[in-house]
Order: C-alpha cells, then sequence, then structure tokens
C-alpha cells in the first residue's frame, strides 16, 4: 500500500460507525427513528427534530452529481499533484448531498446529474475513504 | 420591534491603503486605522465605549486589541463569521446603542494575507503538512481537497446549469468592478479589462477562471459608530444605519438547495426595518470573493429573480451611470481581499454617502441610499450573509 499523503479524518464516538462500515466496503448514513429524516454528515443527535433517536442505516451507495468543480489548483499535500480533479456534492438516492471526489473517469465526463456509485480506496489500516464514479 | 432607524450612525472611517505591508504587525494596522478613523469623526480615544472586531489570525482579537491600544471597553465583540462579520458588527454595535448601552463603538480589521504569502482561495486545509481535522464537518470535507474556490465554483456550475448562466456574463461583473478601481487611485489592478480577457485567463476551478477571483492583499481599516447625540458633534456629515439583517445558510444536514444563499434570509429584515424598498438604494456594496458571490447576492437580495443574476449584471447596469451602481472601489476582484473583505464595503458605502467624490467620475450621483452586503465563509459548504443599509439626511 503506497503512503498516504491526502488529509485523514479523526474519528470520535458519533462518527465511528461510519468510518468502521467504509473499512468493511459499506457506505451507511444516519436515519431519526422519531421524524424519520436522513441526514449526513452523522452527528450524535437529529439536526432536524434534535432527538438521539439516531439509526444507522446501509446506504444504496447510488447517487447523481448535484454540482461539481474540476480543481486544477490546490497547495495541499497530496491534492497539489492531483490536480486536475473533480470535487463534487454527489446527492443520494436516500435524498442526503455528501462532499467526494469523482474518480475513475476523465474529469472533462463529468456532468450534474451524471449517475454515480460509490468505490472505496484505503488509505492506511485504519482508514477508507468512500468516493464515486460514473455508474456502470 | 423597537424602531432602531436612525439610533446610530457612521460617523468615521479609514482605510489603512496598504496593499502590502511586510513590515507591520496586524495590530499596529488595526491600530493606526482606529486612530485616524476617530480623527475624521473628530472623536478621541476615551468617547470609544465599545470595540468590535474579528481576524482569522489574531488568537483573542477583541481582548488582544483592547490591550495593544491600551483601551478597556465596555462593550466588546469579536463575532467572527467569515469576511462579512463586520456587517454583522455594524448591526450589533446598532443594537448596542440604541439600547443605551453605549455611545459610540470602533469596528477594526486587518490582515497580512500577502505579504504572509496566504493563498486564501487555493491553499486547501494545509499547505505545510496536513493539521489534525476536526471530526466534523472537516473530516467528511477536507479529505476530499476542497478549496475556497471550489466551493464557490460547485455553486457557479449548479447556477449555469440551472438557469444558463454564462461565463461571459459572469465576467462582466469583474469588468465593471476593474472599470471601477480605474477610479480609484489605492486600487491594486486599475488597467480596465475585457469580458474576453476574463473568459481567456486560465481556469482556477471550473467554471471560474483566474480573473473572476479577488485579489490577495495586507490591508485593514476601521468605522466609528455612534448614538445622534454623539453624532450630532461630529465632523462628518453621519451616515445613518437604517436597517440591519443577519443570516446563516449551511448543508442543511445534506437537506440544503444550496443554490440559495444567506441572502435570501437576511434582506427582509433588514429592507422593513429600513421602511425602504429596493428601488430606493442608489448604490450597493456587495461582498464579490468571486463574480458568482455578486450574482447570487443580487438575486437572493431581490433585486432581480432567481436564475437572472446574469442578465441583471451585463449591460453596464452595475456600473456607475447604470441602474444599481456596486462596488465603486473596485472591490474584491480589483481594489484589495486581505482576506475578510467587509469592512471595505462600509467603509465605500460611506464615502459615496458623504458625496466625498463629488465632480469626479467615481461619485454615485444623488447617493442617498447604500445596501451592503457581506458573504463570508463558502457559498457550497457554509456561510453567513449580512444585509446592512445606510443612508444621509
Ligand atoms: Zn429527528
Amino acid at each position: 500500500m503506497p503512503e498516504w499523503n491526502k488529509p485523514l479524518p479523526s474519528i470520535v464516538g458519533e462518527t465511528r460507525p461510519y468510518w468502521e462500515s467504509c473499512r468493511r466496503g459499506e457506505l451507511v448514513i444516519q436515519r431519526c427513528d422519531s421524524c424519520h429524516e436522513y441526514q449526513f454528515y452523522p452527528r450524535g443527535i437529529c439536526a432536524n427534530c434534535w432527538s438521539n433517536d439516531i439509526k444507522w442505516v446501509k446506504a444504496s451507495g447510488k447517487g447523481t452529481v448535484w454540482t461539481y468543480t474540476v480543481t486544477y489548483q490546490n497547495r495541499t499535500q497530496g491534492f497539489a499533484q492531483d490536480v486536475p480533479y473533480v470535487l463534487a456534492l454527489v446527492e443520494l438516492a436516500e435524498g442526503v448531498k455528501m462532499f467526494t471526489n469523482i474518480v475513475e473517469c476523465n474529469p472533462q465526463d463529468v456532468k450534474i446529474g451524471l449517475p454515480v456509485e460509490v468505490t472505496f480506496v484505503q488509505a492506511n489500516n485504519q482508514v477508507t475513504v468512500p468516493y464515486f464514479k460514473p455508474s456502470a | 420591534m423597537v424602531d432602531l432607524r436612525n439610533a446610530a450612525a457612521i460617523v468615521g472611517i479609514h482605510e489603512h491603503v496598504t496593499r502590502y505591508a511586510p513590515d507591520k504587525s496586524e495590530l499596529q494596522i488595526q491600530g493606526e486605522s482606529v486612530i485616524k478613523a476617530l480623527e475624521d469623526a473628530g472623536l478621541t480615544k476615551n468617547d470609544v465605549e465599545g470595540l468590535f472586531t474579528a481576524s482569522s489570525s489574531i488568537r483573542n482579537s477583541g481582548l488582544n486589541l483592547a490591550d495593544y491600544l491600551n483601551m478597556y471597553p465596555k462593550y466588546v465583540d469579536n463575532t467572527t463569521v467569515g469576511g462579512g462579520s463586520f456587517e454583522f458588527h455594524l448591526s450589533h454595535a446598532l443594537t448596542a446603542i440604541a439600547a443605551g448601552r453605549i455611545n459610540c463603538a470602533v469596528i477594526t480589521y486587518s490582515s497580512l494575507a500577502r505579504s504572509g504569502g496566504v493563498s486564501v482561495g487555493t491553499g486547501g486545509v494545509g499547505r505545510y503538512g496536513h493539521p489534525r481535522l476536526d471530526p466534523s464537518p472537516d473530516s467528511f470535507e477536507e479529505i476530499y481537497g476542497l478549496t475556497t474556490v471550489g466551493l464557490y465554483a460547485m455553486i457557479a456550475q449548479r447556477h449555469m446549469h440551472l438557469f444558463g448562466t454564462t461565463s461571459e456574463q459572469l465576467a462582466e461583473v469583474a469588468v465593471a468592478t476593474r472599470k471601477h478601481a480605474s477610479m480609484n487611485p489605492e486600487a491594486l489592478f486599475r488597467t480596465p479589462i475585457t469580458v474576453a480577457d476574463v473568459v481567456n485567463a486560465r481556469v482556477i476551478s471550473s467554471p471560474l477562471h483566474l480573473l473572476d477571483c479577488c485579489v490577495i492583499t495586507d490591508g485593514g481599516g476601521a468605522v466609528v459608530v455612534a448614538s445622534p447625540e454623539v453624532a450630532r458633534n461630529c465632523r462628518q456629515t453621519p451616515v445613518w444605519v437604517l436597517g440591519a439583517g443577519e443570516a446563516v445558510a449551511h448543508q442543511g444536514a445534506g437537506q440544503r438547495d444550496l443554490i440559495y444563499i444567506a441572502a435570501k434570509q437576511s434582506h427582509q429584515p433588514a429592507f422593513e426595518m429600513a421602511g425602504v424598498t429596493h428601488k430606493d438604494i442608489d448604490m450597493a456594496m456587495i461582498y464579490d470573493s468571486f463574480t458568482i458571490t455578486v450574482v447570487e447576492t443580487l438575486e437572493d437580495l431581490g433585486f432581480c429573480e432567481k436564475g437572472e443574476g446574469g442578465q441583471f449584471v451585463s449591460g453596464g447596469r452595475i456600473q456607475i451611470g447604470g441602474e444599481l451602481p456596486i462596488n465603486t472601489d473596485g472591490g474584491g476582484l480589483s481594489s484589495n481581499h486581505p482576506g475578510m473583505r467587509g469592512i471595505f464595503l462600509l467603509l465605500e458605502a460611506t464615502r459615496q454617502l458623504r458625496h466625498q467624490f463629488e465632480g469626479t467620475p467615481r461619485q454615485v450621483p444623488n447617493c442617498r441610499l447604500a445596501l451592503c452586503h457581506g458573504t463570508g465563509g463558502a457559498l457550497g459548504s457554509r456561510h453567513s450573509g449580512g444585509t446592512v443599509i445606510l443612508g444621509r439626511d
């Protein structure tokens, strides 16, 4: 495994199930048992009704590109040498949006509305990062 | 609500015109600005009861500034919500003065972004090694290589997709502000540019080109705000704070439609408080971190319908002599942008309302009402919006 030179997430109790699922190759999100809303990013409370009846559910892993940008300049280590890369907000089938990169394609082929699906890259022994690629 | 109209006025201003100050401290620039702004007002250190400041680099900014200036303010506010913090400060100073807590306050800001080599827009989270990310939201965002430009570019992309906005329309904003900068001897870039110059410049983060992005400078400034009783004895024509509104916008737990920005929430309280309408506004200072910021802000402030911003900024409408002149100092796109530009919106609106440029092409004719809208943070993730409406008698 080559050394990971991008920033790594910090993991705490309220977000650990998300990152542990990613390690297993599964994308999970949260849904509130009181108000039934999905939410992203994960929290220890429901951001909508403030209850703590949060359930982790397996996400379909499918979505569409809500918007994106092809990044040509970023001085941060790990990204500086990666340009051009696609930064995107993907709207999951469940209705919540999340930041990601669209990978395994030519940046020029990314469009708003493009159907995408999750794919995972292992960063190190503790962290696996979810990305999205055009749906097969 | 208590009627806050005319409860406080801007009575003194100063812009520290430096665009590059490698041998100064940020506190020195603030100190020098405060002194000059008080001189402008005809007030002294002893008149100042409230201290308002924001900084992205000075720790405990209100405390450290009071220490530097050897002041003992009885009202301190270092609300820091990004570049538009100073519109929030003016709003808060108005409330504090109207409530009788204080009679006079200073708002100040400085930054050494340029001499410090800060890549405001394209630095990303860590130019020298990686900082430890906060568990949220950073750990769900910065791992994907966000940049400030990118977060605005994503909104520009969606705007183009939904409404057919073009790069040429966005470029009109840069062209107009550069034209205004050509009349400002202090502006960093003063040579006029064309739409072609903007769209042919290199792409930083699609669809935004280099000239769609603000400049990076050092600089600072200060604003003195006072009660009507104090204002009456000041040297300058008072510029009344007539209305204020503030708001934040964010991901809404993944569910917000980010094409609508905080200006949509903040403008109505400001207009209602001021008791004026859009047609009454003679000029506007619209935070221009990027060209798309202006288009989105004009729409969500209600100067045009959603999606029509590209058309609105075209055809000279936002230039002096047009229907709604904006950013008459050259804005962040051409004059200066030390990282948090909100204070400069207040400074230029005040100059225009004082008719300081009377007899020159930079003066907005018969300028009686001005609107300032500061945006802080990033449109694509989370940001603040502060609207203030200013007027002269
Ligand atoms: Zn709930």
